[in-house]
């Protein structure tokens, strides 16, 4: 094969490889809003929260899927607490509200993850080593991490199983329902602090997944909570929304953003990968406020 | 309806308050609806209706005094248990899902009647998506009784007001309640859409027999289709019977008119 086209492959696939890694952090943000209407400030605290439990049970000599298992059920209990504590007072608030509870439980749960663990830098092994597929080297010169096509393999698993269970038939339409307006949900009789618990907890095991992956790439450490920035520009592309967005929004900015950073960067000076993301957020949101499959938004006047 | 049906009392409030704070929005109210009846419940502005009709679907839990339901006495209802005992309901300002489509809105309505378990319903899979057929059908029923065939697949943000109250009680109606409250219904309608609406709600009484308890404020109507009104005045109940009782009784007449001072 060409070598400059082994190579732009090469770049290409390893961004949508790593923009299936956004989208699984979009998605955290994605179920949570479509459930509530709330943009959920704490899903960075909850990353870290997860991967810091799942590293530090992992640390006391515990087998990886039992670890997996316990740091899972914490992520329940704690989803089920913040329903009762936070969430149920709040039914029927204006949705600001519930965004500034959600503002001091980011900070709440970066405090209590590091008080109850601690704030060093731990190493995280998740058995995927992150040597290049030397099959696809060898046959097409094209060099990809193996990490990133599993990692992309188990993210893009979840994300279908997610998306198909949150869009189809009764469970998708109550979603829809509680988070279009609470009372007339209980109204017809879809128990809305059930819902609620259910989401949260399928987030928190989002967040954990994505915890595991981003941890064994960066180390467990309290800046594993802000790739919950990278999050952002993919769902003002994809949409607040959508499931399908988060996906085809992660891909999107994922692979632009490596693109960008080997062929732009040469050219007005490198470093583009950290910000050009959040440049085409700009523009979409000049564009196309909604993003690609948000629901448009209606006012009556 | 015939007198032998009215002695079964669906519904009764037994010196119900509730306040909130300082302000008394009920005082000791007591009323009994009978089972299939239509029951209005008429006030001025800040009579109580609205959280009368609260209090019943179980968004307010009265201070004082006892609710009885199907001949038992509630207790800490909430709203969504309310909805699986048989009470549906539609709001003051219409709380439909407007993001939804009109056939999704009344499937919500189906939640409490579908079944099968949350896995399978999660994969779409072979009982879940029969049922969902089945239930899709009962849903079209509705929509062709309420005459909205047009706007089936219209986003319900999209749609005139009067038309949005149709859905509205379509939802409400997919639950096959046993008893529907309707908080005016007819509010911001034209002459021609309330002629429809009363004939809906008739139609739902008559050929379901549905007990209704209904607010509205165009006095014609109420005197028209209910059996029974209660009249609220200051969260107190003034009087209570059949409509040209009510029509006729002074008290009301001056709750309504003001009394010369």
């Amino acid at each position: 094969m060409h070598v400059e086209l082994a190579f732009f492959i090469e770049v290409l696939v390893a961004g949508l490889l790593s923009g299936v890694m956004y989208s699984l952090v979009a998605l955290g943000f994605v179920l949570i809003f479509k459930a509530s209407g709330v943009f959920n400030f704490a899903q960075g605290a909850m990353v870290l929260f997860a991967a810091l439990t799942f590293v530090r049970i992992l640390e006391m000599g515990v087998n990886f899927w039992l670890a997996v298992a316990i740091a899972l059920a914490v992520m329940i209990v704690l989803a089920i607490i913040i329903e009762r504590v936070m969430l149920r007072p709040l039914v029927a608030q204006p949705v600001i509200i519930l965004f500034m509870a959600t503002i001091g439980l980011n900070y709440f749960l970066e405090g209590l993850a590091q008080g109850i663990w601690d704030s060093q830098v731990h190493g995280l092994d998740i058995g995927i080593p992150d040597v290049p597929w030397m099959w696809l080297l060898e046959s097409t010169n094209i060099l990809i991490s193996l990490f990133d096509v599993w990692s992309a393999v188990i993210c893009g698993v979840l994300v279908l199983f997610l998306a198909f269970f949150f869009q189809k038939g009764r469970i998708g339409r109550a979603l829809r329902a509680v988070a279009d307006d609470n009372q007339a949900a209980m109204s017809v009789g879809i128990p809305l602090q059930l819902i609620w618990a259910i989401v949260w907890a399928t987030a928190g095991m989002v967040a954990l997944v994505a915890g595991m992956i981003w941890g064994q790439r960066l180390g467990v450490q309290f800046s594993i909570s802000l790739i919950a920035l990278k999050a952002l520009p993919v769902l003002i592309l994809g949409g607040f929304n959508s499931i399908a967005g988060a996906i085809i929004g992660g891909l999107i900015i994922g692979a632009s953003e490596k693109v960008a950073e080997v062929y732009l960067g040469p050219i007005i000076g490198g470093g583009i990968e950290s910000w050009v993301a959040y440049f085409i957020a700009m523009l979409f949101l000049i564009a196309r406020p909604q993003g690609l499959f948000g629901e448009k938004i209606i006012e009556r006047v | 309806m015939s007198e032998s049906q009215a002695d079964n009392i669906i519904l009764g409030f037994d010196n119900v308050s509730i306040s909130f704070g300082a302000v008394t929005a009920l005082t000791q109210v007591s009323f009994e609806v009978p089972e299939h009846e239509v029951v209005a419940i008429i006030g001025p502005n800040g009579a109580g209706k609205t959280t009368a009709l609260n209090v019943i679907n179980g968004v307010y839990q009265p201070t004082q005094g006892t609710i009885t339901y199907k001949g038992e006495v509630r207790q800490g209802m909430r709203p969504h248990q309310a909805a699986v005992q048989g009470i549906a309901r539609t709001f003051q300002n219409v709380a439909l899902f407007k993001g939804m489509n009109t056939v999704d809105n009344i499937m919500t309505g189906r939640n409490l009647k579908m079944k099968s378990n949350l896995l399978m319903q999660g994969l779409y899979w072979g009982p879940a998506q029969r049922e969902e057929i089945a239930h899709r059908q009962a849903v079209e029923k509705i929509i062709d009784f309420l005459e909205i065939e047009s706007v089936r697949k219209t986003i319900v943000g999209r749609l005139p007001f009067g038309l949005q109250k149709r859905v509205e009680l379509g939802r409400a109606l997919a639950a096959e309640p046993d008893m529907l409250l309707l908080d005016e219904p007819m509010a911001g309608m034209n002459l021609e859409e309330k002629e429809d609406m009363c004939r809906f709600i008739l139609d739902v009484n008559e050929e379901l027999g549905t007990t209704i308890v209904l607010i509205e404020h165009d006095m014609s109507v109420v005197m028209d289709i209910s059996d029974r009104v209660i009249v609220l005045e200051y969260g107190r109940k003034i009087s209570e019977g059949k409509p040209d009782a009510v029509r006729n009784d002074q008290r009301v007449i001056d709750a309504y008119l003001g009394v010369p001072h």
